[in-house]
């Protein structure tokens, strides 16, 4: 373990190699310098100690000392998690901020990740009392951390024992003991919060498979690429496409009840954005600002490189504990790419054998160590419950070109694929989410719920394939125009004009339809399907397709995402399904 | 550079030399990052120390490593990364990528010395940016509004009229509101000598140059110069923002030069290479430039950047434009059938994008119905181009009368609202004017995206009969 303090050999940007560091272990933690800038060990050679270091390091000088701390990276967690902004290792942004009283991140400064000060209203769980035995995973107790969040305070893993003390209903800080474990002559205080390596998956039961899907409010992919609860789904996309916008929109929007929201080497206006917005925003569900749920992690690509692969684990590892306490967690990163880019520069310093287009051996495995830590579970201790982690990241392949390392690596991992397309954001069809390269692998688990609401297997169906003729007919239409086509396939083609235009588009920007329900998708679908039917009546009887392109019943339904479900409910549904059915009975002249 | 100084240590043990790279045998104390200095006979150059160990140091020279000579050359550790002075009274001058004055003028008293690294802003304490700047160019105002703390690039492609549209930018933008404070910091990289002087010429004889600091790198200034300087100017631009409340607006081209600065300086470190040759790091270098435009709670001035660049080959997914779309928030891009068709500045505005112009228009900001004649001027512009092409397919005589309107709409959209003379400037109403004149082509009924309130107040038709009734 810890031994004794080494010197700093060479400095070469991040990378710090030292020596005289013996008994060091990898991934341990180490305080670089006369700051203690903060480095964790990535590789031992002979004396030789590889450092990454989380923060700039000019400055430094060789013989300067470099201290183990006998610890691997580790991130807090308890009350005073949910609303907070952090850096990569996990220090708080905004705290920072007021303690140097500067404007920019200075190195070298330590704040602890949650706040000992506050006292937190505690209540105990009345199912545990002295003399009980008590195993990793059980509920001791509850903090009420926001009005969205029951924060339960679990016996940690790796204790277990007998209760031999409970603290009553009241208001404690964090460093105060909740409960006391002792097991043999050994005692362990439990607190409020614990410490976990953030490399590290936490402890589960049991992997469930999955049964539900995550509503994510967005309807391409809720509806045509569905993602369960416990899922993992890469959106991969060129600049402009829409990645940033679909991860906001999925934090905002999902059937969850934490969301844990990554910026990984991305831009510091987004952060401020996504936070101003999550202030305002209320979650459609409860009626509470969406910050009384969420966490952000904000590692902008100017801070250190090196910290970007850290916001990454210490997100999966903040979302693995609220799963822990029975939660359905969602946790997005953008972009994973940043981080593989990290990890080729840092590789690069210690001359490691190259991969393809430089990027190291270990891109694919580091990648499948963060996507295997999502997934549904059923989560240690009593009472009995399960919770999920759903993953979302986001790919920025150079030039949009997907043959690239990180998305070939990242497919193998995901069992959704976004692919988000030039083309379509170019013309501004959003979500850019392209329908014939993308996929769901979860469409069947998630079946016996979409069903229950509508003709879904049928509809999706039928859709998928309208798409995917309309993409055939493109070609000849390119040739010889749109109106050579014979009337079958004009329909087809007016149809999926419809799916895409009315159905599959939805702004973010726009306040209504931001977010739609399920309940909503169903009703403009049903409304979509209606028409097509109707119009294949019609068309068998010689009614030609510029015709029915007149109808107003056309329009009403690209008027339907902008009414709220209430409104559809209470009559705008029924309207748009009458006119469809009386303007065609008039067409026919029946 | 502060040369006044002490120097901490110095070394003659020079033993390689590649490129400008030093191999220096390692002196105790050595800091990484700190700044060098090489004296030749006679006259000295600047580097850096760029890797270090107990044994070796090495060096990253700013300029021609020729002259020097293992065993003979000095080496003098300043003990400091690279510093510039600044100062407000660099407002109306001239300077090298390092802060040199080259127009002539004294040197500047600084008021501080900062580091042209700077610090990343803290994420936490940023504000979302707002407000907009006028350039005064329509195609940009109305369509592309570049917001205060936005970096929004152009990009171009070479012999396209880029320099012309940085210099009417430096001459014509502003911020409204009384009490605001607008500067432009202009930086050129790498830029010939022809352009050099067209800049120089330029910024002469504006009379905006009081406002106005300027820095020059010509293509024969040192790799690291070149380097140095969009930081350079950078580091002026956040002293002025953030320390004299000032809304700064900084246009730095031509990128691409850095970017070729950049790859050669890899190569020199034999690093093993990204795409197509550019090092693997160039998006988190890019980041570091671009990433210091903002605005932030405590302060009332922001940080604006237009970095302009060209694309080699006209090529979008090349990696310098690529890594660019990747940091920055939206781009304008320039077209060559554009500027074949004569249009200044030849914009095309469906690839174009400004990602923050949401939030920067509207009431209070530009004008009420610029986000409705926005979208309007977008869609008819592109049901407009979907007629071309289908013309082109079934010809001319099979369009509707609705459909030729829409071509009509397109010319006069491209030679009236895009086009715009070099010296001309309009504001935000006299854009969205001539939006609303040739959006009166088009059947009203056509004008979906436009609410009935707006338009009663706004479409030229209604404004005549209500001029006519007063
Ligand atoms: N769902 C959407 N609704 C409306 N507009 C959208 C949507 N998605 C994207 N956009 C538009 O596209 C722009 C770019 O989107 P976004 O920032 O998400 O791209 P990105 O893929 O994250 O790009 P980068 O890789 O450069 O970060 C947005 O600013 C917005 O104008
Ligand atoms: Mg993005």
């Amino acid at each position: 373990m810890s031994g004794r303090t080494g010197r700093i050999y060479r400095i070469s940007g991040p990378l710090v190699v030292a020596e005289g560091l013996a008994g060091v272990m990898m991934y341990e933690v180490v305080r670089v310098g006369g700051e203690g800038l903060i480095g964790e060990v990535i590789a031992i050679r002979g004396d030789r100690v590889f450092i990454q270091v989380y923060e700039e390091t000019s400055g430094l000088t060789v013989g300067e000392k470099v201290v183990p701390t006998g610890r691997p990276l580790s991130a807090e967690l308890g009350p005073g998690l949910v609303s907070s902004i952090y850096d990569g290792l996990q220090r708080p942004e905004k705290e920072i901020g007021a303690r140097t009283g500067s404007i920019f991140i200075k190195r070298g400064v330590s704040v602890p990740p949650l706040n000992r000060e506050i006292r937190w209203g505690f209540e105990r769980s009345r199912e545990v009392k002295t003399g009980d035995k008590v195993l990793p995973g059980d509920v001791v107790g509850f903090v009420k951390e926001t009005p969205l969040v029951l924060h339960k305070i679990m016996v940690p893993p790796e204790v277990s024992g007998y209760v031999k003390w409970v603290a009553d209903d009241g208001d404690y800080t964090l460093e105060d003991s909740v409960a006391i474990v002792s097991l043999g002559d050994r005692e362990y205080e439990v607190k409020m919060y614990q410490s976990w390596p953030i490399r590290k998956p936490r402890p589960y039961a049991e992997k469930l498979s999955p049964v539900e899907p995550l509503i994510t409010g967005i309807r391409v992919i809720d509806y045509v690429f569905p993602i369960a609860k416990g899922g993992k789904a890469a959106i991969p996309g060129g600049f402009g496409t829409g990645k940033t916008v679909a991860l906001q929109e999925i934090t905002k929007w999902s059937h969850a009840d934490i969301a844990i929201y990554v910026g990984c080497g991305e831009r510091g206006n987004e952060m401020s954005d996504a936070l101003t917005s999550f202030m305002k925003l209320l979650d459609p569900r409860r009626g509470r600002p969406m910050m009384e749920r969420s966490v952000f992690i904000a590692n902008t690509s100017n801070m250190p490189v090196a910290a970007r692969e850290t916001s990454v684990f210490l997100g999966v590892t903040i979302g693995e504990y609220f799963r822990d306490m029975g939660y359905d967690v969602v946790m997005v990163a953008d972009s994973t790419s940043r981080w593989a880019e990290a990890m080729r520069e840092i590789s690069g310093r210690m001359e490691e054998m190259p991969g393809e287009e430089g990027f190291p051996a270990y891109l694919s495995s580091r990648l499948a160590e963060f996507y295997e830590r999502a997934g549904r579970v059923r989560v240690l201790g009593r009472p009995e419950r399960s919770g999920s982690l759903t993953i979302f990241g986001a790919v920025s392949p150079p030039g949009g070109d997907f043959s690239e390392p990180v998305v070939r690596s990242t497919v193998r991992y995901v069992q959704c694929f976004y692919a988000l397309d030039y083309g379509l954001a170019t013309r501004r069809h959003f979500p850019a989410i392209n329908w014939l390269i993308s996929y769901s692998l979860y469409t069947d688990f998630v079946k016996a719920y979409w069903n229950k609401l509508s003709k879904w297997s049928e509809y999706r169906e039928a859709v998928l394939k309208i798409l995917q003729r309309e993409a055939e007919l493109s070609d000849i239409v390119r040739l010889v125009g749109p109106e050579a086509l014979p009337e079958e396939d004009k329909l087809v083609l007016e149809v999926s004009r419809m799916v895409r235009e009315d159905f599959l588009q939805q702004s973010a920007l726009n306040p209504v339809d931001a977010y739609s329900p399920p309940e909503k998708d169903v009703m403009i679908m049903e409304a979509v399907m209606e028409f097509y039917r109707a119009a294949r009546r019609a068309l068998m009887k010689g009614v030609t397709v510029a015709k029915i392109r007149e109808l107003k019943s056309r329009a009403m339904i690209a008027q339907m995402k902008y009414y709220t479900l209430e409104q559809l409910r209470e009559g705008v549904f029924e309207k748009v399904l009458d006119s469809i059915r009386s303007e065609f009975k008039g067409l026919l002249g029946e | 550079m502060a040369l006044e100084r002490l120097y901490v240590k110095s070394t003659k043990q020079v033993f390689g030399i590649r490129g400008s790279l030093l191999f220096v045998k390692a002196i105790g104390g050595i800091k990484y990052g700190e700044v060098v200095e090489v004296s030749l006979d006679g006259t000295s150059i600047l580097g850096q120390v760029i890797d270090v160990s107990r044994d070796v140091a090495v060096i990253q020279v700013f300029g021609s490593a020729a002259g020097i000579t293992p065993g003979h050359t000095t080496v003098k550790f300043y003990g400091e990364t690279i510093k510039i002075p600044t100062s407000m009274d660099m407002l109306g001058r001239i300077f090298d990528g390092l802060a040199r004055p080259i127009d002539g003028g004294p040197r500047i008293i600084p008021e501080d010395y900062l580091d042209i690294h700077g610090s990343a802003l803290n994420p936490a304490l940023r504000v979302p940016p707002s407000e907009p700047i006028e350039t005064g160019i329509s195609v940009i105002d109305g369509l592309l509004t570049l917001v205060r703390g936005q970096k929004l690039p152009i990009f171009s492609g070479s012999g396209l009229p880029h320099n012309r549209i940085a210099m009417q930018i430096v001459r014509q933008a502003s911020v409204r509101g009384s009490g605001e404070k607008f500067v432009v910091v202009f930086g050129a990289i790498g830029v010939t000598f022809e352009e050099a002087a067209y800049f120089l010429n330029e910024l002469r004889s504006m009379g905006a140059l009081d406002r106005t600091v300027a820095f020059i790198a010509p293509a024969s200034a040192s790799t690291v110069e070149k380097l140095a300087l969009p930081r350079t100017a950078l580091t002026t631009a956040e002293f002025i923002a953030w320390n004299y409340d000032m809304h700064v607006l900084t246009i730095l081209t031509d990128m691409t030069n850095y970017a070729e600065s950049l790859k050669e300086i890899s190569a020199a470190r034999e690093e093993v290479p990204g795409r197509r040759g550019y090092p693997g790091y160039m998006y988190t270098d890019l980041a570091t430039i671009y990433e210091r435009a903002g605005r932030v709670v405590t302060k009332r001035g922001s940080m604006t950047i237009m970095p302009i660049l060209t694309m080699p080959d006209d090529d979008i997914t090349h990696p310098i434009p690529d890594l660019t779309g990747y940091i920055t928030e939206g781009q304008i891009v320039l077209s060559r059938d554009m500027w074949r068709k004569g249009i200044y500045p030849p914009v095309d505005v469906f690839l174009s994008l400004s990602r923050l112009m949401k939030e920067g228009i509207g009431r209070g900001k530009t004008r009420e119905d610029h986000r409705e004649v926005f979208s309007q001027l977008i869609s008819a512009y592109a049901e407009a181009q979907y007629l071309r092409e289908l013309s082109a397919i079934v010809g001319l005589e099979s369009l509707t009368p609705r459909d030729k309107k829409y071509l009509e709409f397109a010319d006069l959209f491209e030679r009236k609202f895009i086009n715009q003379g070099e010296h001309e400037r309009r504001n935000f109403e006299q854009t969205l004017d001539i939006g609303w004149e040739i959006l009166s082509i088009v059947p009203e009924e056509e004008l979906k995206q436009i609410s009935p309130q707006t338009l009663k107040k706004f479409h030229p038709k209604y404004r005549l009969e209500l001029e006519g009734r007063m």
